[in-house]
């Protein structure tokens, strides 16, 4: 069966309605989804295990194109059709980027018409929209396998700084990708949403990113709920790959290696830099044992100390940009009441000592700092869908009873539960239960009990112009929708023609709060009663039904019995229909088998008969090449 | 008879409850609908009602309404992996037939 995850107080009354929503942390390096699950925001790994997807998309000659690890591994192989970090390219006519160019392999064309720019590759010209969907395209069906459904929306994250043109050209991909994108959420604000820094009243937030390649300094205020970015800073080319490098050059200073060791070499050796530096997050030195060039080893060791004068000079330029942040913001260190820590970098213990300093606070660290930005767009994504109704910032009110509708047999079906928070809009499909059946009586109830005589009554109107089908196969949409006036408006539509009619009535309208107590306490008393009634009641449906089928089906093809079969069915038909009429549920059960063995035979000759008329006069080739 | 709880569901109904950071326990009930019958509700209790059932199980409490419990007496839920998804899921000896996609049942 299917897996549940635990909902909300009130938040599960459609359990199989239950919205699918992610965040999405589309970023230059990499790229991260992720969900709330059980009340728990998490992003969600791939088939390896791997929860980062690095944003690299490769494009094969004709087969499509490979996104992620794969392509980072062909990027040097094929620099021209894998395309890395191309968020620097979202929005970007050709004139913006003339600056990067020269470092860049790929050949830019621009098309006349918008000067968008597009990436010449071996697949046909790509704009940075169709690339950056490629990337989500994957992040979506890893999301989709891992919640087991078609996702209902997704917030994804941009830097603060990003333009209008770069948002439009983010919501674009998300578009392509097939995506609805519910908002548009800045890094920095997401970050803070994931330590929980929204619930507060107001402050001034301080989001410290420093990633891979990049460094953003962000200030917010938060005032009532809502995020005000204040200022912006950093640098877009100071990130962790530039610590590496640091410790690399030190590595090669120390065991006297000449720098004209090829790029190959020099590519191992930030490798074992970068691992260096991770150990030391974690250790206080770290054993060094390199391969050289020539063949040889050298041994070493790095303690923190070592690196901590190595990167001192780094970490003072982000400082820098922090205080020009604060400056541009017009705010002193003192009015930060937080500072957030964010990008894989941040896990090196000097730099959150400081940052500590700087800003005279200890930063929120506890949140993995790769994943931070995410697991604040998932928490935004499940509000946005409406999950999490506690976060919402206008809680109104809920309907007292439930309501619903009356279906055959004298039964409720619940379309709205008590307790739902309205506004609020439901709908279900029922079915047409006869043969040619043209019209649906919709009798709209209010209350908690099984039987509709137990309910209170509250509206009547009927859908007509269906047009004849045979039984089950009509569909029709009934949508109950409660305004916030508490004004209830229900719709029927049937599927196929369009066919609408409808009705508004004021739920609550007439009773006392005495009077909706009365009814909720019958419900409890009443439980066992009503279950024992349901099941009889929908035996009793189901008999009537199987009888009426039989009975059609025996005026039609009724030639094709003997005498002895039709007296047997027909025996089974008086027995049922006696059965019925009393009130044990289990019998009628049984009845409702019986005559179902007793027409078996008649049914399968019924098919053999309707399939040889179907193939009469009919020539082989006429099935082979229709 | 009651409702119980496995040892790896305990563990993340208290992990889930803790970084929840609030909750008496957890709701089973039922709900109708229009598939098949019934289908399952799992929630984080706030308040319990009065009429509410209570059992613990594993050192976690589970309410379950009057009517419900009917259908759900003897149920054990479980935590499982399936793939990527992960989930609970209810072990009901009341149950005689689901439907098609697992999400609703008969009794």
């Amino acid at each position: 069966m299917a897996l549940l995850q635990i909902s909300e107080p009130g938040q599960s009354d459609q359990p199989q309605q239950r919205r699918l929503a992610v965040g999405i942390d589309l970023g230059t390096t990499n790229s991260l989804v992720a969900t709330v699950r059980s009340g728990v925001a998490e992003t969600l790994p791939d088939e390896q295990d791997q929860h980062l997807l690095p944003s690299v998309v490769q494009y094969k000659k004709d087969s499509g194109c490979v996104v992620g690890e794969a392509a980072k591994a062909n990027a040097a192989v094929d620099p021209f059709n894998t395309i890395v970090s191309v968020k620097r390219f979202m929005g970007r006519g050709i004139a913006d980027i003339k600056h990067l160019g020269g470092q860049l392999p790929h050949e830019f064309v621009s098309t006349a018409e918008s000067g968008l720019l597009r990436i010449r590759t071996v697949a046909g010209d790509k704009t940075p929209v169709e690339i950056s969907a490629e990337i989500l395209r994957v992040l979506r069906s890893r999301a989709e396998t891992a919640l087991g459904g078609e996702l209902q929306g997704v917030v994804i994250t941009v830097p603060a700084y990003f333009d209008e043109a770069q948002r439009q050209a983010t919501k674009d991909a998300g578009k392509l990708a097939g995506l609805n994108v519910l908002r548009l959420l800045n890094e920095p604000t997401a970050a803070a949403v994931a330590y929980g820094l929204d619930k507060q009243a107001e402050g001034i937030i301080a989001v410290y990113d420093l990633g891979g390649g990049t460094f953003d300094i962000s200030i917010l205020r938060l005032n009532k709920g809502v995020f005000e970015v204040l200022a912006t800073g950093g640098d877009t080319a100071l990130g962790g790959d530039d610590f590496d490098r640091l410790i690399a050059a030190w590595i090669l200073q120390q065991a006297g290696i000449g720098a004209d060791a090829g790029q190959g070499y020099l590519r191992q050796l930030l490798q074992h830099a970068c691992r260096a530096k991770e150990n030391l997050s974690v250790q206080a030195q770290t054993p060094l044992d390199i391969p050289l060039p020539d063949g040889g080893r050298w041994q070493g060791e790095l303690t923190r100390s070592q690196l901590q004068r190595l990167v001192e000079p780094l970490i003072q330029k982000t400082l820098l940009s922090c205080r020009r942040a604060l400056r541009d913001a017009q705010l002193a260190v003192s009015d930060i009441s937080a500072v957030v820590m964010v990008g894989g970098s941040t896990r090196m213990l000097r730099v959150r000592e400081k940052a500590a300093e700087f800003f005279g606070t200890t930063p929120l660290v506890d949140v993995d700092p790769d994943k931070v930005v995410a697991i604040g767009a998932a928490l935004q994504a499940d509000v946005l869908v409406g999950n999490n109704s506690e976060s919402d910032m206008l809680l109104l009110d809920v309907i007292p009873l439930s309501l619903g509708l009356e279906t055959m047999g004298g039964l409720v079906e619940k379309i709205i539960p008590r307790n739902t928070t309205i506004p609020v809009a439901r709908a279900q499909e029922f079915t047409t239960f006869k043969d040619g059946q043209t019209a649906m009586s919709i009798h709209v109830v209010q209350g908690e009990r099984e039987l509709i005589s137990d309910c209170r009554s509250l509206a009547r109107f009927s859908l007509h112009g269906i047009p004849p089908m045979v039984a089950g196969a009509g569909r029709i949409r009934v949508t109950f929708q409660v305004d916030a006036d508490g004004l209830l408006s229900v719709s029927a539509c049937e599927q196929t023609t369009g066919a609408q009619s409808g009705i508004q009535v004021k739920p609550s309208y007439g009773l006392t709060d005495s009077e909706i107590e009365q009814m909720l306490r019958d419900s409890m008393a009443h439980a066992q009663d009503d279950v024992a009634a349901r099941a009889l009641r929908e035996q009793q449906v189901e008999a009537d039904r199987v009888i009426e089928a039989v009975v059609a089906a025996l005026a039609v093809d009724g030639a094709l019995l003997t005498h002895l079969e039709r007296e047997v069915i027909d025996r089974a038909v008086t027995q049922l229909q006696q059965l019925r009429q009393g009130n044990d549920h289990r019998a009628i059960k049984s009845g409702i088998d019986a005559l179902d063995k007793a027409t078996q035979d008649f049914a399968a000759r019924r098919m053999d008969r309707s399939v040889k008329q179907a193939l009469t006069g009919q020539r082989i080739n006429d099935f082979i090449n229709p | 008879m009651a409702i119980t709880l496995t040892t790896k569901a305990a563990e993340r109904v208290k992990g889930f409850l803790a970084n929840r950071g609030k909750g008496d326990g957890l709701r089973l009930g039922v709900k109708t609908t229009g598939c098949s019958g019934m289908a399952y509700v799992l929630e984080f209790v706030d308040s319990a009602d009065t009429s509410d059932q209570m059992f613990e199980s594993q050192g976690v409490k589970i309410f379950v309404d009057p009517k419900s419990l009917i259908y759900l007496d003897g149920t054990e839920l479980d935590f499982t992996k399936e793939g990527l998804n992960e989930g609970f899921k209810f072990n009901n000896p009341n149950v005689k037939a689901t439907c098609g996609c697992g999400e609703s049942f008969n009794v």
